[in-house]
């Protein structure tokens, strides 16, 4: 079985966020870019598919700048057979734009299953695995927490509010991971060498008109001034004053 | 120029979450000019006339035993029919485990870009613009909408419901063909998480613990504090990572994003990661023996000093108030 799983390039959460001069995105001077943490989930249980199959072929697929050539290496260091740099330079795109070439670019691969993270951590946004799913017309399960394969049928199990539940679909599918899916491995020196002789295509993408439009991004509002109430036990009885007469939480 | 809600109903009962979409409705709709009108999927109708008092005009109701579990593809088909009925300028889901899922997939059927998890919606300016948290909360981005309808998603716990006291809605039903036979994803079951408590996203109060626990053992602490608050537990990462709280009690990044009134942290060092899920919150209580620690710079309250002695204080301070009432 053919798998692809979708990769995305992230700023590192630690990073200090400097709004570029436009205003509107972040200035990636400074920046230390890093993969984003739900890919791993979602890269892992492909590889444990293709071993529990015994064949197959994982296939890792980034869009983005030159840069996402590093995030490709580390997947196929991890085990992913080949990888595929849809190449798009500029600012990010939006979400629907991006499950547009992601769709085109997984369609002509003949995919039995196909990988996403649950969210990546820059935009937050959630929407890439289910855009492509409805784009690509396959059934598709969101932020899935456990996994099983028998034959062509996929079950598993996603956390909603005070339950979970569990779904079953047939092949092919879309899954995106929620941490806690697996314990990622990491890459093995012999990986990372063997990642180098693998290959990666280089696809130029052509984006079409955009979907949504940015219009500024800026530092949040400060949250107004906090305060110590004071230290230890003696600081108790005038926290719950604040909290039930100043706050009127409680 | 109608404000179209998905109304998120589980076993029969329409979420609070879409009660606080439906809030945010009336407010867009009062600036547009223009009614609000809802639309559900489900078996039966959960009843919905009663939304008329969180503020939806109408509701229109697809129905289908299909819909008796989450069936996302026929949901999405129903959305997207009311879309194409209504011919809303927006379209508001809330950003829970549903729509979340949800949204992305009626955008893609209607081509339309969606922003998600948004935190603030401003009707008036041309066009409406809506503010979303991106970079572990460290940003807000702001973005408009170049199609119409707008979608959107709303964070859990941050738009206010309204009360419109007598006032009931008027449900019509809406035809929908489902793709398929039948789900292609099918819900097999659905599971209760142990103990039943409240979902993190939907308490009005949390009380988490973190490193600074030292062990599982102490969490009692923090689950008697919560008992005492009538709040739900929360944890941090790398709390959970060490497997003294399951993952469903993980707030932040990579947990969950939660915005209830009173956040208390115990223990827990402020890590952005961690900051990025409960910065929204109303109020928040740090209880921490290190006074340099970051979570001081986001608390409206903090207490600095040993947990293990300051928690058991809170906790019988507030019995104490519970008791004389
Ligand atoms: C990609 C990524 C995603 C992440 N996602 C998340 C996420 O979703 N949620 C999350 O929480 N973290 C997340 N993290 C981890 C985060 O960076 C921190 O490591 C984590 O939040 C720390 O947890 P903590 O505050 O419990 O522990 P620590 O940082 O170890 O803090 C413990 C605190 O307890 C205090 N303390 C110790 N003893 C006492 C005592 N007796 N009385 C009072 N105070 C005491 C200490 O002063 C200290 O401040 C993520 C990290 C990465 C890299
Ligand atoms: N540029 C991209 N290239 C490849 N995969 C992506 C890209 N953007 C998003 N994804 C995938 O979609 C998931 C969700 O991203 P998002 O919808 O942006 O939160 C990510 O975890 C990736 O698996």
């Amino acid at each position: 079985m053919i798998q692809v799983v979708c990769i995305k390039q992230v700023a590192d959460t630690e990073t200090r966020v400097k709004v570029a001069a436009d205003g509107k995105h972040l200035d990636p001077a400074g920046v230390t870019w890093i993969l984003n943490p739900y890919y791993e989930f979602a890269v892992e249980q492909a590889l444990r598919v293709k071993e529990k199959l015994g064949a197959g072929e994982v296939i890792a697929l980034s869009l983005g700048g030159p840069g996402v050539q590093t995030t490709l290496r580390n997947a196929l260091a991890m085990g992913a057979d080949r990888a595929i740099h849809l190449r798009h330079e500029g600012a990010a795109l939006d979400s629907l734009s991006v499950s547009r070439l992601l769709a085109d670019a997984i369609r002509p691969l003949g995919a039995g299953l196909i990988w996403f993270g649950k969210q990546a951590v820059d935009d937050d946004a959630a929407q890439v695995g289910p855009m492509t799913a409805t784009l690509l017309d396959l059934p598709c399960v969101t932020a899935i927490a456990t996994f099983e394969l028998e034959g062509d049928q996929v079950t598993v199990e996603r956390e909603v509010e005070g339950a979970r539940e569990v779904v079953e679909a047939k092949l092919p599918a879309v899954l995106t991971t929620d941490k806690g899916l697996n314990e990622p491995r990491y890459a093995s020196l012999k990986g990372i060498m063997a990642a180098k002789k693998k290959t990666i295509e280089d696809v130029a993408a052509a984006p079409s008109e955009p979907n949504l439009e940015v219009t500024a991004l800026a530092p949040p509002p400060p949250r107004a001034a906090g305060r110590i109430v004071g230290e230890g036990t003696a600081a108790v009885p005038v926290l719950v004053k604040l909290l039930r007469e100043e706050a009127r939480v409680i | 120029m109608s404000v179209l809600v998905f109304i998120e109903q589980r076993d029969g009962q329409v979420r609070p979450v879409s009660r606080e979409a439906l809030g945010e409705a009336t407010r867009i709709a009062a600036a547009i000019g223009g009614p609000v009108i809802g639309v559900c999927a489900a078996a039966k109708d959960p009843g919905l006339a009663a939304l008329g008092e969180a503020g939806a005009d109408r509701v229109l109701l697809a129905t289908s035993d299909r819909f008796a579990a989450y069936d996302a593809e026929g949901t999405a088909a129903a959305v997207e029919a009311a879309v194409r009925g209504v011919q809303p300028v927006v379209v508001l889901f809330a950003a829970s485990a549903m729509g979340k899922d949800l949204a992305p997939r009626v955008a893609a059927k209607l081509g339309i870009g969606l922003a998600s998890d948004c935190t603030k919606i401003d009707p008036a300016s041309g066009g409406l613009t809506a503010t979303r948290p991106v970079y572990a909360g460290k940003a807000l981005q702001q973005v408009r909408f170049p199609k119409t309808p707008a979608l959107l998603s709303l964070r859990p716990k941050v738009f206010a419901q309204v009360s419109r006291a007598g006032t009931s809605a008027s449900v019509e039903p809406l035809a929908v063909t489902l793709p398929g036979d039948g789900p292609r994803a099918r819900v097999l079951r659905v599971s209760a998480v142990a103990g039943g408590k409240v979902d993190l996203t939907e308490s009005e109060i949390i009380v988490s613990g973190g490193r600074g626990l030292k062990g599982p053992e102490n969490f009692p602490l923090i689950e008697e504090l919560a008992g005492a608050l009538g709040a739900t537990v929360g944890a941090s990462r790398a709390v959970v990572d060490a497997g003294w709280r399951p993952h469903h009690d993980q707030v932040g990044q990579t947990g969950k994003t939660v915005s209830p009134k009173l956040y208390v942290a115990v223990g827990i060092s402020g890590a952005i990661q961690h900051l990025a899920g409960m910065s929204s919150s109303r109020c928040i209580v740090a209880i921490n023996k290190d006074p340099d620690a970051p979570i001081f710079k986001v608390a409206d309250y903090g207490v600095v000093g040993d947990l293990f002695e300051i928690v058991p204080a809170l906790t019988a301070e507030v019995k104490k108030l519970n008791a004389h009432g």
